[in-house]
């Protein structure tokens, strides 16, 4: 005898806005603590940033209430509230470096008008897809776009090479990362590849020292991409994107199949490419010495970043030094590869560990939506989505922090840059989709005379 | 501005930032959706009298309703397919008018993740106001009660249809 509780979600539209409302309060009040920390005065643009802000939540929350209304309540109120993080942060830099007069760093204006790019795709995305398993239709179009955008750095004439990476487009002026909108078309050339294979790949094909081996027909494509995306990768000498890249390949292969030996077969797969590249590549080299031992004396001046990071992260202690107090600028890059650094020196451990609550909440909240979804394609790019969100995080943090080497990867949302700004704002567009589907009840199948039905059925059922 | 104001305004900011994150995990710990299953001890005696597989749902019987009435009066009875083994147990469709397909392909109202079922394996259907189930050439075959089905065949509630290793079976209560 078994109790069958089936609950059904409610909108909690209201719940959304007064959370959207906070994180603009935070964010905004954020900025405005930068420019108290470092000047000792409330910064000029500040309304400026507070009407912009209160602008985008709005346009958010219509959109959401409109095409929407079941979606997941926290989704956006979390990416606002990052990305308004970032904002300050970046302007916390950009003023340490006119202060200090170190290096240079562009200001948070250009970082706000990606961001209100971002929020116009991510509007447009939850309004004009109105069903995410239309998506499935143009599986191979995904798949031809990836692998377009991924050779575009190497076209002579609009590629451009910055810090020895081959990884940037430049057209008109305006530069842009065509690896991060590349990730987003492989995520959707997955799902809809794998929801139609899982079956032989899981099934068919001989069995191995006790784990299945996929046969050759299934598994060909899928070699075909990952080989393609890591030549390309390794030309381009970008390996914190080919890395991204990898493990969304494996982490979806093994939500598809439900076997284990996915992971030893990405392992196995992993390791020529790593051994290659960590023996082959000096810059590679550098980086996994400044891994394990950056501090000695030879090293110390090649692991300058690494080191003032370090130096940056004990700095900021427990409590840190206060918003726009710190000394982001000694580090390099601190507006971009290294935020998560600044912002720990100035918030502190305290503040630190607050920010990655927030990425653990959204990738647990695409997860959750990968769960609750009906159907197998959603469930994958769900998971898939989530997965680079956690997948990059992971990543920049553990570079900074000295658990892994150090790869060139942006913390979502945060880091200054307006390739993978946009583009993840997408990912969201995406995801609020993907989490309205997941929670919308089965009931509206339901002749439309029916009364709707109650929150809670409880049944009860032999077994 | 002092430096008091600023320490004041600094220990406020982070407080809301954890402000912020609490209640998040509150607004989730209150945001259930789906299905839970809950398997009850065999010593409960009071659930054990009950006919194990009855056509009234425990809701009916719960609600002080009499039964009878609820059985057969179209307006206040909805009946429910729910599955009670397999993968999917837990799983519960309400059922309208239109036929409900069941099996592997993704376009079935109830998609089986099940390798001993077919594509499209079986349908459950309305005619002439009793509910039916129909094998629609399915490679493994669809049991009701134990015995496999050819064709169209009556399915009442309390009965039980076996689809690969899911089992199906229809319920009757209050809406």
């Amino acid at each position: 005898m078994a109790t069958i509780v089936s609950y059904t979600a409610r909108p909690r539209r209201l719940l959304q806005a007064l959370m959207l409302a906070f994180a603009v309060v935070i964010g905004v009040t954020a900025y405005g603590l930068v420019g108290l920390g470092r000047f000792g005065e409330v910064p000029e643009p500040l309304p400026g940033l507070a009407i912009g802000a209160v602008v985008v939540a709005i346009a958010l929350q219509v959109a959401v209430m409109w095409r929407a209304p079941y979606a997941d309540p926290v989704i956006l109120p979390v990416v606002v509230l990052l990305n308004l993080l970032g904002i300050a942060m970046i302007e916390s830099v950009h003023e340490a470096n006119e202060v200090f007069g170190l290096r240079t760093s562009a200001s948070a204006d250009r970082q706000m008008l990606w961001t209100v790019l971002g929020v116009i795709l991510c509007v447009g995305v939850i309004v004009t897809l109105r069903d995410h398993r239309r998506l499935r239709r143009y599986t191979w179009i995904f798949a031809v776009c990836g692998a377009v955008l991924l050779l575009m750095p190497l076209t002579p004439g609009i590629g451009s090479a910055r810090n020895g990476s081959k990884i940037w487009i430049e057209i008109a002026g305006f530069s842009f990362q065509p690896a991060e909108l590349a990730k987003i078309a492989f995520a959707l050339f997955f799902a809809g590849y794998l929801v139609s294979r899982r079956d032989t790949l899981a099934l068919a094909g001989p069995k191995v020292l006790g784990i299945h081996l996929p046969r050759w027909s299934d598994f060909g494509p899928i070699l075909v991409a990952w080989a393609f995306a890591m030549a390309v990768l390794v030309l381009e000498t970008d390996l914190g994107t080919s890395l991204m890249f990898f493990g969304l390949f494996v982490a979806m292969l093994y939500v598809a199949t439900d076997r284990l030996s996915w992971l030893v077969i990405g392992a196995v797969m992993f390791l020529p490419p790593a051994v290659f590249v960590a023996t082959q590549m000096t810059h590679v080299q550098t980086r996994i010495t400044c891994w394990l031992d950056p501090l000695s004396s030879e090293n110390f001046s090649a692991c300058e970043q690494i080191n003032q990071g370090l130096f940056g992260l004990a700095n900021g202690g427990i409590a840190g030094t206060g918003l726009g107090e710190g000394r982001p600028d000694v580090v390099p890059h601190a507006e971009s590869d290294y935020i998560f650094a600044s912002f720990a020196e100035e918030m502190g451990m305290v503040g630190a560990f607050a920010l990655l609550m927030l990425y653990l909440l959204l990738v647990q909240r695409a997860i959750r939506a990968a769960v609750g979804i009906s159907d197998g394609f959603g469930t994958l790019l769900a998971a898939g989505l989530g997965f680079t969100l956690a997948l990059q995080v992971f990543v920049v943090v553990g570079g900074v922090t000295r658990v892994i080497p150090l790869t060139g990867l942006t913390l979502p949302f945060l880091a200054a840059g307006g390739s993978s700004l946009v583009c993840n704002w997408i990912i969201v567009g995406i995801l609020v989709r993907l989490s309205d589907a997941a929670r919308r009840p089965a009931a509206r199948q339901v002749p439309s005379g029916a009364p709707a039905p109650g929150p809670r059925t409880t049944q009860e059922v032999a077994s | 501005m002092s430096e008091l104001t600023l320490v004041a305004l600094r220990l406020g900011f982070v407080l809301a930032l954890w402000i912020f994150v609490i209640a998040v995990v509150l607004i989730l710990r209150n945001d259930l959706f789906g299905t839970t299953v809950v398997t009850r001890s065999s010593r409960d005696r009071r659930r054990e009298q009950r006919p194990a597989s009855g056509p009234i749902g425990g809701a009916a019987a719960e609600a002080g309703t009499d039964p009878g009435s609820l059985r057969t009066d179209p307006e206040v009875t909805t009946t429910a397919m729910v599955v009670t083994a397999g993968p999917l147990r837990g799983t519960s469709l309400t059922l309208g008018s239109t036929p409900v397909l069941i099996g592997r392909a993704p376009e079935c109202t109830l998609v089986l993740d099940d390798d001993y079922a077919s594509n499209r394996h079986a349908r459950v259907l309305q005619r002439d106001g009793e509910w039916w189930v129909e094998d629609l050439g399915s490679t493994n075959g669809t049991l009701l009660s134990g015995r496999p089905i050819e064709g169209a065949v009556p399915f009442r509630p309390g009965a039980q249809v076996r689809i690969g290793r899911t089992e199906i079976e229809l319920r009757r209560g209050p809406r």
